[in-house]
């Protein structure tokens, strides 16, 4: 039972992983003129409601395997990913708004907000891989 | 993956191999020529010829090569002595009272050699907030100053030299346009000023054409002028030149046809069909709409237009595939006969519903194969179809503005249908003529984001405000017959070191630094904001480069570009000396505006304050030696509290007062897209006393002779009531008369016996045969005629319902939960010494 959840959880991290580096490679091809802005949102926007479901089934899942650490850990980035999504002003298409992202260092903040959910996915993988190995063990 | 590359990164056609030549070269032209002032205007000079045998003209280069090196002492020099200590001079604010110079306020000169500082770009043009750049990012943070730009560059130019090339020369890796201040190495090399790459001169600029000489590519034309226009080759176009497109959206409603707008838009037309600029392919097309949208055939060879109604606005389709965008000089009777029934033919509509969003979506399809101007009039907010507005003003609500609410965008729409439009060249201007809330936070987005204008004249009507009828009439008049360009894209470089981290005005940001402009027109003004990411060591100057790619109207694909050249500093003080108040004060409005809309209108208002309190307070510590009591304030920044408070009482961010809501949004909108000039005319009035003019210091422009009387303090104290005064706001003027004005005055100017006979409503001075008159109508005539917007004039008197808008513009004074010019000075010294 333990080793099921946390598999899945590894899995559900692999995801993420995979998300976080799909927006750093589309923000950086903006940075370097790639691609253009509106075509770099609207393929943003699209992942950024599966991100938000992935973290919060990561989140439920360690809460109901009463993994109370682990659960913490994962609850702040939860719960920002619920924040900047329903503080989108009414204007905005999207979190990612072709019209604003060149403005106020916006590209910067989203690259360094990406870099930084890679970081932290990669460190959760490796405490998911642990877990699941000792759970594996023990079994 | 929809929108294309930019046309400007094409790389150009190979430069031209190395030749051998023998002639020295200097390695810094500003060392040791003298430039000549600024080429006549000439057109059409070729460059692609066959270079003549290499003669050098060793007369030419006796001097021995000064290098880079030689600049700097020169500069370093300059920078202590020629900077005027005028400019840095204390001024202690709550002492002097005249703080106005005489006339208009001067653009500060950078403190550059006078050999670069004569053909560096004009400040109509070029402005930035610091006129001597920091070194460094800490030190630009310790001056609690703004950074940026404000651009001009499509301004109407009395003088501009454009040169045809068939290879325009461009640094090779940051593809900067060859422009005054590049450094050349030798005869055959020159390095990028922005950077500072050395390129090779190709073998075709090697040749002058202007003066036939061969050898001095530093007297072309590219390198002797700031500013200057290319006709640009075939790479730099990414599908044929389009022809000029004109579509008018024209709303029909009930509510429309009562405030009679329809009338004056089709007698400016017909008049002004002549004066479209364009060439025999100009295309122009008409759609109304009120529930339906109807579309006209002018199809040639029709005996009159003929109408096609599409009531279904949830699937907008267009009815015929073409003659809805007809020719215009093939159909024009056509077109004149349409622009002369459409007001009788929808005199008895009793429609009172808008649907705008279909009939926008609709225009987009007519216009988005070829690109052009879709100009939209709308008297009401849009009630049904996609993009339909609820009414979200409460007027309850006004008379507290603590917090402002909606001033965002209800809907994404039209924004979405803006980024549409701009990717298939399609620029939107709205001309909203509503009396009651229209939401022009959201129907803005439409002109905002496709570089269109937004136009307001509230409460419009033809017999309620005719007033209102008259700008409507010129400003259209203006709008028709003024310069355009299409398909534009415009790029702002800065020297390595500097980035741009802001945009403000009316376009969008395609990716870093590409502004992607459907239409360009000379009365939009752009601003940007810079930050030092490097910092600038073992650099004496700056340069900035704004190019311009657009299409004329005459399907000539065109580059103009502005090339501005700035000192870099290293001290405080300098920095303060080289301030610029109006740029400052115009890149903090923008900034204002953009605070109100992502935080909150308080938020916008206590930033601005901080901004004078910390500049002021940084002077104080930072440059100051003598510690003195009072406000002390540098020369060049003494008027900086003075626009602060205008802008705080300005109609968009002031609390006191009722506004409404759209009145507010307009003005925030006019911030952000007007030019530096007219911004200033809005925020800070001109008042003048103009019942006694002399002709002592007059302007004597082709046999007219302009008196020029001494700009005033916008204050009460100021008005007397034996005088006249006119207040110059820009789009308003107000003559007020005095209740003891002098009868002379009255009788030679205004033609009335009394005060008591001017009538409450006068708008126009009358012709009378008097010296006084034809010098206040000649000194009128010429505010007027400087902008772009016609300036309404309004004569009032004590008795008159517009006297308190009149006294609401006099900033210095005290008004209800606002603060006095002196009180805000207090305030500011408070805080500064806290």
């Amino acid at each position: 039972m333990e080793a099921a959840v946390f598999i899945s959880s590894l899995v559900d991290c692999c995801a993420l992983i995979f998300l976080s580096v799909y927006f750093i490679i589309t923000l950086s091809d903006l940075e370097c003129d790639y691609i253009n802005a509106r075509s770099c949102c609207s393929k943003l926007n699209k992942w950024v409601v599966p991100e938000m479901v992935a973290q919060a089934l990561a989140t439920v899942l360690m809460l109901v395997s009463m993994h109370w650490f682990v659960f913490l850990l994962n609850l702040p980035v939860a719960s920002w990913d619920a924040y900047r999504y329903v503080k989108v002003p009414m204007g905005n298409m999207g979190v990612y708004d072709p019209t604003e992202i060149h403005n106020r260092g916006q590209l910067k903040s989203h690259m360094k907000e990406a870099m930084i959910k890679l970081g932290f996915h990669l460190l959760c993988f490796f405490i998911y891989l642990y877990s699941m190995i000792l759970a594996l063990i023990n079994d | 993956m929809g929108l294309h590359q930019t046309p400007a990164a094409v790389t150009g056609p190979p430069l031209a191999a190395h030749s051998d030549a023998a002639a020295v070269y200097p390695a810094h032209p500003a060392q040791m020529h003298r430039y000549p002032s600024l080429q006549p205007v000439y057109q059409s000079v070729s460059g692609a010829q066959t270079a003549p045998p290499a003669q050098t003209q060793t007369q030419l280069y006796t001097q021995p090569s000064a290098g880079a090196a030689q600049l700097s002492p020169s500069l370093a020099s300059l920078s202590l002595q020629s900077q005027p200590p005028e400019a840095l001079r204390a001024v202690n604010l709550l002492q002097e009272r005249s703080l106005l110079p005489p006339g208009a306020v001067p653009p500060p000169v950078p403190c550059l050699p006078q050999d670069l500082q004569k053909i560096n770009c004009s400040p109509e043009v070029f402005r930035c907030t610091l006129t001597s750049i920091p070194q460094t990012q800490s030190l630009l943070n310790k001056a609690k100053l703004p950074l940026g730009l404000l651009l001009h560059p499509f301004k109407d130019l009395s003088q501009l030299p454009v040169v045809t090339s068939s290879n325009i020369v461009r640094c090779r890796s940051c593809r900067t346009y060859i422009n005054p201040f590049v450094t050349f190495l030798d005869a055959r090399r020159w390095k990028c000023n922005l950077c500072h790459r050395v390129n090779d001169v190709p073998e075709e600029f090697m040749y002058n054409p202007v003066s036939g000489l061969y050898g001095a590519p530093h007297k072309r034309p590219e390198v002797q002028n700031a500013t200057i226009e290319f006709i640009a080759p075939s790479e730099y176009m990414l599908r044929p030149p389009q022809p000029a497109a004109y579509l008018f959206v024209l709303d029909v409603s009930h509510n429309a046809v009562e405030t009679g707008y329809l009338d004056v838009v089709c007698q400016t037309l017909l008049e002004s069909l002549d004066s479209l600029p364009g060439d025999t392919r100009t295309k122009i097309g008409f759609i109304t709409f009120d529930s339906n949208i109807h579309f006209y055939n002018l199809q040639e060879g029709l005996s009159q237009p003929q109408m096609l109604i599409v009531s279904d606005i949830d699937d907008v389709f267009l009815p015929t595939p073409d003659s809805l965008l007809v020719n215009l000089s093939e159909c024009r009777e056509l077109v004149q006969d349409l622009l002369a029934s459409l007001p009788q033919m929808f005199g008895q509509t009793m429609e009172t519903q808008s649907a705008l969003g279909p009939a926008l979506q609709a225009a987009f399809k007519l216009l988005s194969p070829t690109g052009g101007r879709m100009t939209v009039f709308q008297t009401q907010l849009p009630t049904i179809g996609i993009g339909a507005l609820k009414p979200r003003e409460e007027p309850s609500h006004r008379a507290n503005a603590k917090d402002v609410q909606h001033l965002s965008p209800a809907t994404d729409f039209y924004k979405k249908l803006a980024l549409d439009c701009s990717g298939h060249h399609v620029a939107v201007d709205l001309f909203l003529l509503s009396a009651q809330y229209s939401d022009l936070s959201s129907l803005g987005c439409i002109s905002r984001y496709s570089a269109g204008s937004v136009y307001f004249y509230p409460s419009y009507h033809k017999q309620h405000s005719p007033p209102q009828t008259e700008r409507l009439q010129k400003d259209l008049k203006r709008y028709l017959t003024r310069k355009i360009g299409f398909e534009a894209v415009m790029r702002v470089r800065c020297t390595k070191g500097l980035s741009i981290h802001t945009f403000h005005g009316n376009f969008f940001v395609r990716s870093t630094d590409l502004l992607s402009l459907p239409n360009v027109n000379p009365d939009a003004g752009f601003a940007v904001q810079m930050s030092i990411e490097e910092n600038l060591l073992d650099l004496q100057t700056v340069s900035f480069q704004a190019a311009l790619l657009y299409t004329s109207s005459k399907g000539e694909r065109r580059i103009r570009v502005h090339t501005l050249c700035l000192p870099v500093v290293n001290s405080l003080s300098d920095i303060f000396a080289g301030a610029d108040v109006q740029a400052i004060t115009a890149l903090l409005a923008s900034m204002a505006v953009d605070r109100c809309v992502t935080a909150s209108l308080s938020d916008a208002r206590d930033a601005l304050i901080n901004a004078a309190i910390d500049s002021l307070a940084s002077f104080r510590s930072s440059v100051l030696s003598i510690q003195q009591p009072g406000l002390l304030a540098p020369a060049c920044l003494r008027l900086f509290p003075l626009y602060i408070l205008a802008l705080l009482k300005h109609k968009a961010f002031r609390t006191s007062g009722s506004s409404r809501l759209d009145e507010r949004v307009f003005a925030m909108c006019q911030l952000k897209q007007q030019p530096l000039v007219y911004l200033m005319m809005m925020v800070h009035p001109g008042l003048y006393r103009v019942d006694e003019l002399t002709d002592e210091g007059a302007l004597n422009i082709s046999d007219r002779t302009i008196p020029q009387p001494r700009a005033l303090q916008l204050s009460v104290e100021k008005l007397s009531k034996d005088a006249a005064f006119l207040m110059d706001c820009g789009t308003v003027m107000y003559l007020w008369v005095g209740r003891n004005c002098s009868p002379v005055f009255l009788t030679e100017v205004l033609g009335v016996e009394s005060h008591a006979a001017v009538p409450l409503n006068m708008n126009q001075l009358p012709e009378l045969d008097t010296a006084r008159s034809s010098r206040l109508r000649a000194f009128v005539d010429w505010l007027r005629e400087r902008r772009p917007c016609h300036a309404v004039l309004h004569v009032i008197r004590d008795e008159s319902p517009l006297k308190a808008e009149f006294m609401q513009n006099m900033i210095e004074d005290l008004s209800e939960s606002a603060l006095s010019y002196y009180e805000f000075l207090l305030h500011l010294q408070q805080q500064i010494s806290k």
